[in-house]
C-alpha cells in the first residue's frame, strides 16, 4: 500500500490527460492520487497502470497548467469512493460527488467503491413489471419494464431531452405505495440542457426525490469517466439498500465515450473502430449492466441512457456497442421530427427486448401482444408501399396498398404523435391502436387471434 | 526467493506481469496479491511472466506476491455438472451467491462440483478386468435425463484391483487400478482436465445424422447435423440470442452446454428461470435436466470471458466421451474474440486486422474443430458428438469484419440474420437467400427416407418460389405489381405464404415455438399443393381474384398453431384445398 504521507515530485511526462510519475513504491492499480499544483490547488488522479517504479495517472480535471517541475503527487491508498447517504436526495453534485448546490455538506452513511462489482447473474431477478410512461410508442410497442436498460438513440438537435424528461415525469407502475427516485447523470451537456431537466424536476416537485450529477460541456472532460459511476453507485445504494425504484437517466453517453477515447489516444493504445478503444464494449457494459433487479431485494434500477449518434449513424461504434448491451433501443428519427411529429419515435427499428415479459393479461391486457404485432406489421407494410409510391407514383399501388399507406399516415399522426404533457394510460394507447386498425379489412389482421378481434375491434 | 513465489512488477487492467516464477509453464494457474486473485500465465519472456487475471485487479501493485500452483487452468469433471451455472473459470455462481451475496466478490472460491451431494455409483466392471482409456467403470444417475458414466481418464490403463458400487460424494474412492507402472492408482468420480487441451477421441467420423431443432427455417432449409458447426451472425436485435435459446430448448441433443460469453446478465437469468419449467419434447422432463450453463456476462472480468468458451467446450467433450450427443451454444463468439484482442493489446503484441491478434483465425478454427462426430475412447467403440453453434456480433452488422470472416472459413452452416427482416418482425430473421447449409444433402437423404422423397422435393420447390420472388420484386419496384402476368402474381402469393405461414415462427407462442419434422413437412406441403393446384386451375380458366381469395387460405395461415397431437387437422385442410379449388373450375 502506498505511503499516504509521502509526496512525489518526480513527474517526468505529461501527455494529454495523463501524467507519469517515477520512483514510486507501494502503488497499486486503480488507486487515487492528489495532484497538487504550485498555486496550492488540488486535482484528482487515478492510477491507470503501474510498472516497476513508474505509475501512469489519469488526471480528471485535465493537465492544463501542470508542469513536471512543480506538481506534487500524493497517493491515497484507496480506490475511487463515494460517500452516500439518504440526504443525497434533492441535491446536486459534480462528477466527483461533491455538492455544487448551496446545500449543507452530506454526512456520509458509508463509503462505497464507485466501480461496484458485477451482479451475480444467478442473483438477478428477471425484469417483468410494466412501467407506464404515458408515451404510446413506448408503452404499447416498446414496453419498458422495471430493471431494464433502454436507451434513446438520437441525433443532435432532436428532442431526446424533452422525451427523457417526459418519461421521468410520467413513469409509474400500476401499483401504489412504493418508493421512487430519479438519478440524473449529465455528462458534457450544455448548461441550458441541464437546466431544462433540473427546472422540470423542480416544477413537478420531482427534485425532492432526485439526485443530480452534473458535468457540463465546459467542465473537465475526463471527469465524465467518473460521473456515471458516481450516479450508479448512488442508484445501487438507493435501490438495494433503501428499497427504492430508481430511474437513472444518463445523457449524453457520446460525451462519455469521447472522454474514454481521449485517454486511450494519450496512452497510444491500438485503436478499435473509428479510434475508440477496443475495450469500449466492456467499459460500457460496466455501466449499463448495473441496471436490474436482484432476488430478495425490493428496489430496482431502470436505466434510460441517452446518446446522440454522430451523423445519425446507427452503425457508429457508440450506438452499435450500446445496442449490443442494452435491452433494446428507442430511436428518435429526424424525418419524423421535421414533419413536426413529437415524440419522433421511429417504431420499426426501435425495440424493447423485455416487453414480452411485461405485457399481457394481469400486467397490461390480454390482447397487448397481438395488437402490438399487428400495428407493427401494418405500419411496416404501409411504409413499404409508400416507398414504392415514391418511385412509381401512387397510381402503381393496389387498392389495398393505398389503404395501408393511409394507415401509416394516420398511425404517425394519431398514435405516434402526442403532447409533451399528454400522459396516456395504456388503455388509451390500446384504444387508439384498435381504432386505427379498424381502417383495415378484418381479413388483413392476421396477427391477431380471432377472439380478440371479436372482443376489441371497433365496428366500422 | 522461494521457487513457488514471485512478485508483481506491473499491473495494467486485467494484465499483471510478475518475476521470480522460475519453472512456471505457459497456462499455469497462479494466485496474485494478498487477496489471492486467480490468474493464468499467458506469456513468458525471460524472467518476466505475463498473467491474465480472472478478477478485478484494483489494489494490486508492484512488490505484491504471486504464487505458483503448478497446475494448468483446469475444469473439474464429474457428477453434478448438469443443472449447474458456472462463471468462465468454472466457479459455481449459485453457490457463490448463497455464500457471498448478490455481487461477485474478489477471491471468492467454491469447488465446481458440490461435495454435499451424495451419488449412487453402480459399478459395471469387476476385479481383474483390464481397462483402458475411456472405458466405463460404472454409472451414476445424475439427473432425470442423464446417466453419468464414470470413465477411465484418457492416457491411462491397468487392471482393476478393487471396485465397488458405493453411495457417496464425488471424492469417494470407487476403484483402485494397478497401472502399467505397476503402482496402484485410486480413482474417484472426479477428473480434472486442462481447459485449453482438447480431450482425445478414438477417431473422428463424418457427421451425417441431422440434429433437428424444431425450427422450421433451420430444419427444412438450412439444417445442421449432430457433430456439425454453425454460426449465427447478425446486428444487434436481429435475433441471435433467441435462435440460440430456441436451439438450447428444442434441439434433439442429449446434453446442452450454453455459454453466455460477454453478453447480458438478464439473458442468463431468463434461461435460469425458464428452462426448469419447459419440457423436453422427447422425454417430457424439464429441460434443465440436460443443461449446463456457463455465464460470464459482459461486465464480468474479461480474462474469464476469454476462458469461458474453453470451459464450456471441455464440459461438452466430457459428455461426448460418455457417448452422448451434445450441443454447445456460444453467445457470442465476438465477445470472446474481443477478450482476446483486449489481452493481446495489453501484451503489446503486433496487432492484425482491426486490432485483433494475428492468431485470431487459428483460435477460432481450433475452437470449431473441437466439434464433430466421433468414435469415443473406450473399448465399446461408442459414438458421441458435439455440435457447436456460435453467435457472431459484427460491428454495425458488417459481415466483412475479421471475426465473421474467420468463422465462415470453418463453419459449415451459415444462418445470416437480417435486420430488415427483424424490423418487419419476421422472425427468425434468417435470410433465406444468403444463408446456407453444407449438410443439406445428408439431411435430405435422411429425411427423404422418412418422408418418401418428398421432404427435399417440397423444399426445393419452395426455395425456387422464394428465389423467383426476389427477382420479381426487383421488377415490381420498376413497373408496379399490376404490370405482372397473373401467373407471376400467383407465385408471389405462394412466396408470401411460405414466408408468413411457414418460415415465420414465433418463439414466444406456446405451440409455434416448436415444430416436429412431421409438422414442418405437413405445413410446407399444404402451401405447395395449394400453389400447384391454383396454377393448374388458373390454366384451366379460374381467375386470379378467385384463386387468391379462397377461404382455405386462412386455414393454411393458422395451420402452424395446430398442436402436435392433432395432425389429422392437416388432412382436413388438404381436403378443403382440393374441394375449394375444384369448385372453381
Ligand atoms: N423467433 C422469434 N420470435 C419472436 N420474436 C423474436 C424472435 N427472434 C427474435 N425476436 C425478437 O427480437 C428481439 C431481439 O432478439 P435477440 O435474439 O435478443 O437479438 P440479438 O441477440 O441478435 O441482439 C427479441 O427480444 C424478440 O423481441
Ligand atoms: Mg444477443
Amino acid at each position: 500500500m502506498a505511503d499516504v504521507a509521502k509526496e512525489y515530485r518526480t513527474v517526468t511526462e505529461i501527455v494529454g490527460p495523463l501524467m507519469i510519475v517515477e520512483g514510486v513504491s507501494g502503488i497499486t492499480y486503480g488507486e487515487l492520487a492528489d495532484v497538487k499544483l504550485a498555486n496550492g490547488s488540488l486535482r484528482r488522479g487515478r492510477v491507470l497502470e503501474v510498472s516497476g517504479d513508474k505509475a501512469i495517472i489519469q488526471v480528471f480535471e485535465g493537465t492544463s497548467g501542470l508542469s513536471p517541475q512543480d506538481v506534487k503527487v500524493r497517493f491515497l491508498a484507496r480506490g475511487m469512493e463515494l460517500a452516500v447517504s439518504i440526504d443525497m436526495l434533492g441535491r446536486v453534485f459534480d462528477g466527483f460527488g461533491r455538492p455544487i448546490d448551496d446545500g449543507p455538506a452530506i454526512i456520509p452513511e458509508k463509503y462505497l467503491n464507485v466501480n461496484g462489482s458485477p451482479i451475480n447473474p444467478f442473483a438477478r431477478d428477471y425484469p417483468n413489471e410494466f412501467i407506464q410512461t404515458g408515451v404510446s410508442t413506448i408503452d404499447l410497442l416498446n414496453t419498458l419494464v422495471r430493471g431494464q436498460k433502454l436507451p434513446l438513440f438520437s441525433g443532435s438537435g432532436l428532442p431526446h431531452s424533452r422525451l427523457a424528461v417526459q418519461i421521468a415525469r410520467q413513469a409509474k407502475v400500476l401499483k401504489t405505495g412504493e418508493k421512487f427516485a430519479v438519478v440524473f447523470a449529465a455528462m458534457g451537456i450544455t448548461f441550458e440542457e441541464a437546466e431544462f431537466f433540473i427546472a422540470d424536476f423542480r416544477r413537478t416537485g420531482a427534485i425532492e426525490r432526485s439526485v443530480v450529477f452534473v458535468n457540463l460541456a465546459d467542465d473537465p472532460p475526463i471527469e465524465r469517466i467518473a460521473l456515471p459511476r458516481m450516479a450508479l453507485t448512488t442508484a445501487e445504494y438507493l435501490a438495494f439498500e433503501k428499497d427504492m425504484h430508481v430511474l437513472v437517466i444518463m445523457t449524453d453517453i457520446t460525451n462519455y465515450c469521447e472522454a474514454l477515447r481521449e485517454i486511450s489516444a494519450a496512452r497510444r493504445e491500438v485503436p478499435g473502430r473509428r479510434g475508440y478503444p477496443g475495450y469500449l464494449y466492456t467499459d460500457l457494459s460496466t455501466i449499463y449492466e448495473r441496471a436490474g433487479r436482484i432476488k430478495g431485494k425490493k428496489g430496482s434500477i431502470t436505466q434510460i441512457p441517452v446518446l446522440t449518434m454522430p451523423e445519425d449513424d446507427k452503425t457508429h461504434p457508440i450506438p452499435d456497442l450500446t445496442g449490443y448491451i442494452t435491452e433494446g433501443q428507442i430511436i428518435i428519427n429526424r424525418a419524423l421530427h421535421t414533419k413536426g411529429i413529437y415524440p419522433p419515435v421511429d417504431v420499426l427499428p426501435s425495440l424493447s427486448r423485455l416487453k414480452d415479459k411485461g405485457i399481457g393479461e394481469g400486467k397490461t391486457r390480454e390482447d397487448h401482444a397481438d395488437l402490438m404485432n399487428q400495428l407493427y406489421s401494418a405500419y411496416a407494410r404501409g411504409k413499404n408501399a409508400k416507398e414504392l409510391a415514391v418511385v412509381l407514383g401512387e397510381s402503381a399501388l393496389s387498392e389495398e396498398d393505398l389503404l395501408f399507406v393511409k394507415f401509416a399516415d394516420e398511425f404517425e399522426d394519431k398514435f405516434v404523435r402526442q403532447g409533451e404533457n399528454e400522459n396516456r394510460s395504456i388503455e388509451e394507447s390500446m384504444r387508439i391502436g384498435w381504432e386505427l386498425l379498424s381502417m383495415l379489412p378484418r381479413g388483413e389482421l392476421k396477427r391477431i387471434r380471432e377472439k380478440f378481434l371479436d372482443k376489441y375491434l371497433p365496428a366500422r | 526467493m522461494n521457487e513457488n513465489k514471485g512478485e508483481v512488477i506491473k499491473v495494467s487492467g486485467p494484465l499483471v506481469v510478475a518475476r521470480g516464477l522460475k519453472g512456471a509453464r505457459m497456462y499455469e494457474m497462479v494466485r496474485v496479491g494478498e487477496s489471492r486473485l486467480f490468474g493464468e500465465i499467458i506469456e513468458i519472456k525471460g524472467d518476466s511472466y505475463s498473467i491474465q487475471v480472472y478478477e478485478e485487479t484494483e489494489g494490486i501493485g508492484p512488490g505484491q506476491p504471486v504464487w505458483r500452483t503448478g497446475e494448468p487452468l483446469s475444469v473439474e469433471l464429474g457428477p453434478g455438472l448438469i443443472k449447474s451455472i458456472y462463471d468462465g473459470v468454472q466457479r459455481p455462481l449459485d453457490k457463490l451467491s448463497y455464500e457471498f451475496g448478490e455481487y461477485i466478490v474478489r477471491g471468492a472460491e467454491k469447488p465446481a462440483l458440490d461435495r454435499s451431494i451424495v451419488w449412487e455409483f453402480i459399478a459395471n466392471v469387476k476385479i481383474g478386468d483390464n481397462v483402458g482409456p475411456g472405458d466405463i467403470l460404472g454409472t451414476v444417475k445424475e439427473s432425470n435425463l442423464v446417466v453419468h458414466k464414470i470413465m477411465i481418464p484418457p492416457n491411462f490403463s491397468g487392471i482393476i484391483k478393487k471396485i465397488e458400487s458405493i453411495t457417496g460424494n464425488v471424492d469417494e474412492v470407487i476403484a483402485v487400478i494397478e497401472g502399467e507402472d505397476g503402482k496402484d492408482h485410486v480413482l474417484t468420480m472426479v477428473q480434472r482436465w486442462p481447459v485449453r487441451e482438447p480431450r482425445p477421441v478414438s477417431k473422428k467420423i463424418m457427421p451425417v445424422e441431422p440434429m433437428f431443432t424444431g425450427q422450421r427455417v433451420i430444419d427444412m432449409f438450412f439444417p445442421i447435423t449432430k457433430g456439425g458447426t454453425a454460426c449465427v451472425p447478425g446486428p444487434f436485435g436481429s435475433g441471435k440470442t433467441v435462435v440460440q435459446h430456441q436451439l438450447a430448448k428444442w434441439a434433439d441433443a442429449q446434453i446442452v452446454v450454453y455459454v453466455g460469453c460477454g453478453e447480458r446478465g438478464n439473458e442468463m437469468t431468463d434461461v435460469l428461470m425458464e428452462f426448469p419449467h419447459l419440457k423436453d419434447p422427447a422425454s417430457g422432463e424439464s429441460l434443465m435436466e440436460r443443461t449446463v450453463l456457463v455465464a460470464n456476462t459482459s461486465n464480468m472480468p474479461v480474462a474469464a470471458r476469454e476462458a469461458s468458451v474453453f470451459t464450456g467446450i471441455v464440459i461438452a467433450e466430457y459428455y461426448r466421451d460418455m457417448g452422448y450427443s451434445v450441443a454447445l451454444m456460444a453467445d457470442s463468439t465476438s465477445r470472446w474474440a474481443e477478450a482476446m484482442r483486449e489481452i493481446s493489446g495489453r501484451l503489446e503484441e503486433m496487432p492484425g486486422e482491426e486490432g485483433y491478434p494475428a492468431y485470431l483465425g487459428s483460435r477460432i478454427a481450433s475452437f470449431y474443430e473441437r466439434a464433430g462426430s466421433v468414435i469415443c475412447l473406450g473399448s465399446d467403440q461408442r459414438k458421441g458428438a458435439i455440435t457447436v453453434i456460435g453467435a457472431v456480433s459484427p460491428p454495425g452488422g458488417d459481415l466483412s469484419e475479421p471475426v465473421v470472416q474467420a468463422t465462415l472459413r470453418v463453419v459449415k452452416v451459415f444462418w445470416g440474420l437480417d435486420d430488415k427482416l427483424a424490423f418487419s418482425r419476421h422472425f427468425p430473421a434468417i435470410n433465406w437467400l444468403t444463408s446456407y447449409s453444407l449438410y443439406q444433402d445428408v439431411v435430405d437423404e435422411y429425411a427423404d427416407r422418412i418422408f418418401k422423397g418428398e421432404w427435399s422435393k417440397y423444399r426445393k420447390t419452395a426455395m425456387e418460389i422464394l428465389q423467383r420472388e426476389a427477382e420479381l420484386e426487383e421488377l415490381v419496384r420498376l413497373v408496379g405489381v399490376d404490370a405482372l402476368p397473373h401467373e407471376d402474381r400467383l407465385l408471389l402469393q405462394a412466396a408470401k405464404m411460405i414466408r408468413e405461414d411457414f418460415l415465420h415462427q414465433n418463439a414466444f407462442d406456446d405451440v409455434d415455438t416448436y415444430s416436429s419434422t412431421e409438422k414442418q413437412f405437413r405445413l410446407l406441403k399444404l402451401i405447395i399443393i395449394y400453389y400447384e393446384k391454383i396454377k393448374k386451375a388458373f390454366k384451366e380458366g379460374a381467375t386470379l381474384a378467385a384463386l387468391t381469395k379462397l377461404d382455405v387460405l386462412e386455414d393454411i395461415a393458422k395451420a402452424k398453431f395446430i398442436p402436435e397431437d392433432n395432425k389429422k387437422q392437416f388432412d382436413t385442410i388438404e381436403k378443403k384445398i382440393e374441394d375449394s379449388i375444384v369448385s372453381l373450375t
